[in-house]
């Protein structure tokens, strides 16, 4: 390369390198690279020359441009690097602050117990059933084999509708439900009716009038009450843990025979190392917890519901929601979860 | 049920040292749930001896009167009493130095009143068998010996078992049932006994007094003694076990009855015969009005209620107490005990119309054994006789009963209804443990005589029932059932889901309040119309909340007060529940049976007779919304709050709302929005009523909204748009209005007027002063344009743009502001 376009080659390298900042390498670009560039110059004489010379001449001066070129570019990247690099650094926040302009809200855990079993019961194949609050006494009562004479249709446990003729109550649990789907369904049924229910009593610690339950009713050909156990058993297994099993123990519903009570084993102790009632606070000392009440569906209730019992039979079972919260998150007191105190729920969140 | 062991243990050959917890695990197994066992032997402890007293030597020199006493316990010791109930010759309860008492309370020989007392002479309370503290306990040579362990004789160290039983196990009852149980789950011998009872019934009816049965009993038995000796005392071992089974002790004809009860599970009445005038009669109340019962209280009788009369009246309301005036007294001579089967619904409406839940009334609602009415009289006046000196002098019965129905029953039935394999071996078994006859019947079946004792068991199940139970709950397999396709959660069941997360992402907190009421609320709230309309509770458990709710919005303002009382400054909380409105006067109930499915139309008129009680959502904010912090100034809750969310919630049924101004409580009157999806009326938001928010104290500027869910539709499946990429063109507008106008009128006669290419209006600015002429408002809106098929040009817009502002100016008398 000519003397000349070295030295304008290394003047441009000397100015883009001595930019400090975008600024100054703007100018320095103008100066060096730009239409009034000593090598824009040294291009547009290429015209006046011959032929000859033309080829030879073009070649060195693309050569030089090309470094120029080159050179800027190189420049230009450090440049816009560094500039970057102040700017993300001062545009920098402290993102820890608070974000939260208004309150976290909150899902009831009763409403995602709910769900949750339900969610269960649809993956077992089951429908979820719902159906009214104030209730046909038939519904309530008859059909389910509690003649008006059963102890439980007393005003003692039961909110009566005024008049008393009308015959219309505060459902004392979810079987109506389970009638209403019988009266409108054919065998198979596999549904869970969960719902609010209503009795007569005080609202203390371990008691509210209103209150909440899943019922579950099974009704097709062959079923048996080995298969009602081995539904607990996987229920109480979904809501309280790998190895909680239920027993079943004798007892008496008017809707049910064989009745049974169903006690969960004692998710705390396990009913291991049980010496006395001492021993372990939750079941005191006995292994088991009460869960909720189950059987077989009594054949007059299915003679109500107009279910052929020489085909079908069924089981049915009933959890209060309440008292599963209770166990699966150690919640001591009935009143936190009815009174509505925002700090309990707001506890739970709004997701799982 | 409570019950010694030792008693049970009569009938039952228990083995010596069987532990406490295989007869608990052996009754929690065969259903009945053992509430506690108490162990008295744990809280005492000997020496406590009986003794005679020798001599007494009055000490008068202190406040209250002592005595300084010798008793021969096998030695002499000599003890201070302060008791006076006592004297020379009586036989005592002594606890000797180092005998430990329930309290517990530890003897030792110690200095009081100047001298040493060697031990305690002891009343009834102080040996924890029961309250009376009125002086010491008193015994006879007979019963207390001198010397004799008092621990061993009194049952001080019994073990007291609690029972809970199931209404339909009457038979277990009584001692006799408990003990078959026991013997059955144990696999021990058992002694029945009613079967050790002497029934001297050889030669006729020869009883005082006649006996008719009207209606309600099938079976009854009168006996009668003579000669009584009224001051006879109560047998110590009889009071003893009365006192562990939860009973007082009240005369010997009393205890007699209560003890024989317990025993058998038969409940009998002792009348005094010569207070009976005619025949004994089991009938109806019909024109009988009044009863004074032996708890002294005048009772007025149903028509319905059961009794038993005589020629005066009642003398006793059947199965369920006994008469005052026909009671046994400490002046009767002569006993007539009855023993009688009645109706087991009809003791049942005599206890609950008579709010009377007694012993026998809850013996004969549950079932008692109807073979057992001559052996109970019969057993009954043996001890009169034994313990009183009576003479038995006849009886009087009428005897209904028929014969129970035999059962046809399968013996593949529990097999096919518990699952699992139950051999005819186990089947039989258990059958005949349970005291059933067994005989062959057609096709393989049996045909089964069930026994008297256990009129629970009538038909198929019932026997199916106690195979699963005697063996076994814990033997039932464990097995899934196959189920079928389920079809997920319903429409309704979904949105609900949507609506619940929607509300809890937006940070409302969700709440679940009683839906009881008062008049009062319904007055501050200012409910007029069908929110006016509120079910009454016949029994409800606050006389001052009788209602259920027709509205959430007051159950939400509760909740809120309760928050704010404690401590809480800002909220927004929702619940999603039904509301009950009585639209209609509640008619008569339609009358349905059981025995069969009832009829289509007997369905449909039942669940129509049942209100509709649609699932609304509401929600209540009051205080802050946004606080103040580093982003700048906070921001309180108002209407607009409380109507985009229930926009919201509109929006995640599948709808978009239309929103019109309303004035409907417990609303604002000029701050309530009403919501309309395809013109129907969904629900309503804004701020509360000022009168609302002054009434219950509430922050200013509160706000709620209640959408009903069950009023909205459900939407057909969208069908998709297609998505064009032309570019759209924009508008800009700003028209002048009277402050009369409602913006969402303006809005629709401008995009009615801006034609089919108007994609989207929004308003980008309200303002109200200079320029804008009084009451008159100035809006400005960006208007999108865009076609499906090509760039719009600027003439095309122009127009649509033109005839926007022509429309507004038509519908609203909107100018374009200059």
């Amino acid at each position: 390369m000519s003397a000349d376009l070295e030295a304008v080659v290394s003047a441009a390298l000397n100015a883009f390198n001595a930019a400090g900042d975008l600024e100054e390498f703007k100018n320095a670009r103008l100066a060096h690279a730009g239409d009034k560039s000593a090598i824009a110059l040294a291009n547009r004489e290429l015209a006046t020359l011959s032929t000859s010379e033309k080829s030879e001449r073009g070649k060195i001066i693309n050569e030089a441009r090309s470094r120029i070129a080159q050179a800027a570019s190189v420049r230009e990247a450090l440049l816009v690097e560094a500039r970057d690099q102040r700017v993300l650094v001062a545009e920098k926040v402290d993102v820890t602050l608070p974000l939260d302009r208004s309150s976290r809200g909150g899902i009831h855990p009763l409403t995602s117990l709910r769900e949750d079993i339900s969610d269960l019961f649809i993956g077992m194949g089951y429908e979820v059933a719902e159906g009214p609050e104030i209730e046909a006494e038939w519904l309530n009562f008859d059909a389910l084999n509690i003649p008006a004479d059963h102890p439980a249709r007393t005003m003692q446990d039961t909110f009566f509708i005024e008049p008393i003729s009308a015959g219309l109550v505060l459902r004392t649990h979810t079987s109506p439900v389970q009638i209403r789907t019988m009266l409108e369904r054919t065998p198979p049924i596999y549904v869970i009716c969960p719902g609010r229910t209503f009795r007569s009593d005080e609202l203390d610690a371990t008691h509210t009038p209103v209150f909440n339950q899943v019922e579950g009713l099974v009704i097709n050909r062959g079923i048996t009450m080995a298969n009602l156990k081995g539904t607990l058993d996987h229920f109480a297994t979904a809501m309280f843990g790998e190895g909680i099993v239920t027993r079943l123990r004798p007892s008496f519903f008017p809707f049910t025979e064989p009745s049974a009570e169903v006690d969960i084993r004692c998710f705390l102790c396990r009913g291991e190392n049980i010496t006395d009632s001492e021993s372990c606070r939750t079941c005191r000392g006995e292994g088991w917890i009460e869960w909720g009440g189950c059987g077989m569906v009594n054949p007059k209730v299915l003679q109500a519901c107009g279910v052929d019992q020489n085909v079908y039979s069924g089981f049915a079972f009933g959890m209060g929601l309440e008292r599963t919260l209770m166990f699966r998150h150690g919640i001591t007191d009935m009143r936190d979860i009815v009174e509505g105190d925002i700090r309990f729920t707001q506890h739970f969140g709004a997701g799982r | 049920m409570k019950f010694p062991i030792s008693w049970v243990s009569e009938f039952v050959k228990l083995p010596t040292g069987l532990e406490v917890d295989i007869i608990t695990q052996a009754l929690v197994g065969a259903g009945f749930e053992v509430e506690s066992v108490q162990n008295l032997a744990d809280e005492i402890n000997g020496p406590i001896k009986f003794g005679k007293v020798i001599s007494i030597e009055e000490i008068t020199e202190y406040k209250k009167p002592i005595r300084w006493v010798s008793v021969d316990v096998g030695e002499i010791r000599n003890v201070i009493c302060g008791a006076q109930n006592f004297k020379v010759g009586d036989h005592v309860v002594v606890a000797l130095p180092g005998a430990l008492l329930p309290g517990p309370f530890l003897i030792t020989a110690r200095e009081t009143y100047g001298r040493t007392s060697d031990g305690m002479i002891c009343s009834t309370r102080e040996l924890g068998m029961g309250d009376d503290h009125t002086g010491i306990l008193v015994m006879n040579e007979q019963d207390a010996p001198i010397g004799k362990d008092a621990i061993a004789t009194l049952g001080l160290n019994e073990k007291i078992f609690d029972i809970a039983i199931n209404p339909d196990r009457g038979y277990a009852m009584s001692i006799r049932g408990i003990a078959r149980e026991i013997a059955t789950a144990l696999n021990l011998d058992y002694l029945d006994p009613a079967s050790l009872v002497e029934v001297n019934d050889s030669k006729d009816p020869s009883g005082p007094i006649k006996v008719k049965i009207k209606e309600g009993a099938d079976r009854i038995h009168l006996r009668s003694v003579s000669g009584v000796n009224p001051d006879a005392p109560s047998p110590l071992w009889m009071v003893r076990r009365l006192q562990m089974c939860g009973m007082r002790s009240i005369s010997i004809a009393v205890d007699i009855t209560n003890y024989v009860m317990i025993e058998l599970g038969q409940p009998l009445h002792a009348f005094d015969s010569d207070r009976v005038k005619g025949a004994i009669t089991v009938r109806m109340a019909k024109e009988i009005k009044t009863i004074k019962t032996l708890d002294e209280q005048e009772r007025e009788l149903f028509a319905e209620n059961l009794l038993i009369t005589d020629d005066s009246g009642a003398l006793a309301i059947a199965g369920t107490m006994g008469g005052f005036e026909s009671e046994v007294s400490a002046k009767t001579k002569a006993i007539t005990i009855e023993a009688a089967h009645f109706d087991s619904v009809l003791i049942a409406k005599n206890a609950r119309s008579q709010k009377l839940s007694t012993e026998a009334s809850r013996r004969f609602e549950r079932g008692v054994d109807p073979q057992l009415t001559h052996i109970a009289s019969m057993r009954a006046v043996n001890l009169l006789v034994e313990y009183t000196g009576a003479k038995y002098i006849g009886f009087n019965a009428v005897d209904n009963l028929i014969p129970a129905q035999k059962i046809d029953f399968d013996p593949q039935a529990p097999s096919k209804v518990i699952g699992g394999n139950y051999t005819n071996e186990v089947v039989s078994g258990v059958l005949l443990a349970i005291g059933c006859e067994i005989s062959e019947g057609k096709n393989g079946h049996w045909q089964i005589t069930s026994p008297s004792w256990r009129p629970d068991l009538n038909v198929s199940i019932d026997l199916v029932e106690e195979v699963a139970r005697l063996n076994g709950y814990e033997n039932i397999p464990s097995i899934l059932p196959a189920s079928p396709l389920s079809r997920g959660l319903t429409p309704a069941q979904r949105r609900r889901r949507r609506v619940v997360q929607l509300l809890a992402n937006r940070g409302l907190t969700e709440v679940q309040s009683y839906p009881f009421i008062s008049s009062e609320t319904i007055s501050i709230m200012g409910f007029t119309g069908d929110r006016a309309k509120a079910y009454r509770l016949a029994n409800p458990i606050s006389e001052e909340e009788p209602f259920l709710r027709t509205h959430l919005v007051p159950g939400l303002i509760q909740v809120g007060l309760k928050n704010f009382s404690r401590g809480v400054r800002s909220l927004g909380i929702f619940e999603i529940g039904n509301i009950y409105r009585a639209v209609n006067e509640p008619s008569d109930s339609p009358k349905i049976g059981v025995d069969a499915k009832p009829s289509a139309e007997e369905i449909a008129k039942l669940l129509a007779h049942v209100p509709k009680q649609p699932l609304c959502v509401g929600g209540f904010f009051a205080g802050a919304l946004e606080r103040e912090s580093w982003w700048g100034k906070g921001r309180n809750f108002d209407w607009s709050d409380a109507t985009q969310t229930a926009v919201e919630v509109v929006r995640s049924c599948g709808w978009e709302p239309t929103i019109h101004a309303s004035d409907f409580a417990p609303w604002h009157p000029g701050r309530c929005a009403e919501l309309r999806v395809n013109g129907i009326m969904v629900g309503h938001a804004g701020e509360l009523h000022p009168r609302v928010i002054s009434a219950l104290g509430l922050p200013e500027r509160a706000g709620a909204f209640m959408v009903n869910l069950d009023a909205i539709a459900y939407p057909e499946s969208v069908k998709a748009k297609a998505i064009t990429t032309m570019v759209p063109t924009i508008q800009d507008i700003a028209l002048i209005v009277s402050r009369e106008v409602v913006l969402v009128d303006l809005i629709n006669a401008l995009t009615q007027g801006a034609g089919s290419l108007l994609e989207k209006i929004e308003l980008f600015d309200r303002y109200t002063g200079a320029g804008v002429p009084e009451a008159q408002v100035s809006y400005a809106f960006t208007l999108t344009f865009r076609a499906a098929d090509r760039t719009l040009t600027a003439e095309e817009v122009a127009g649509h743009r033109a005839s926007a502002i022509e429309s507004a100016n038509k519908a609203c008398g909107a100018v374009l502001r200059s």
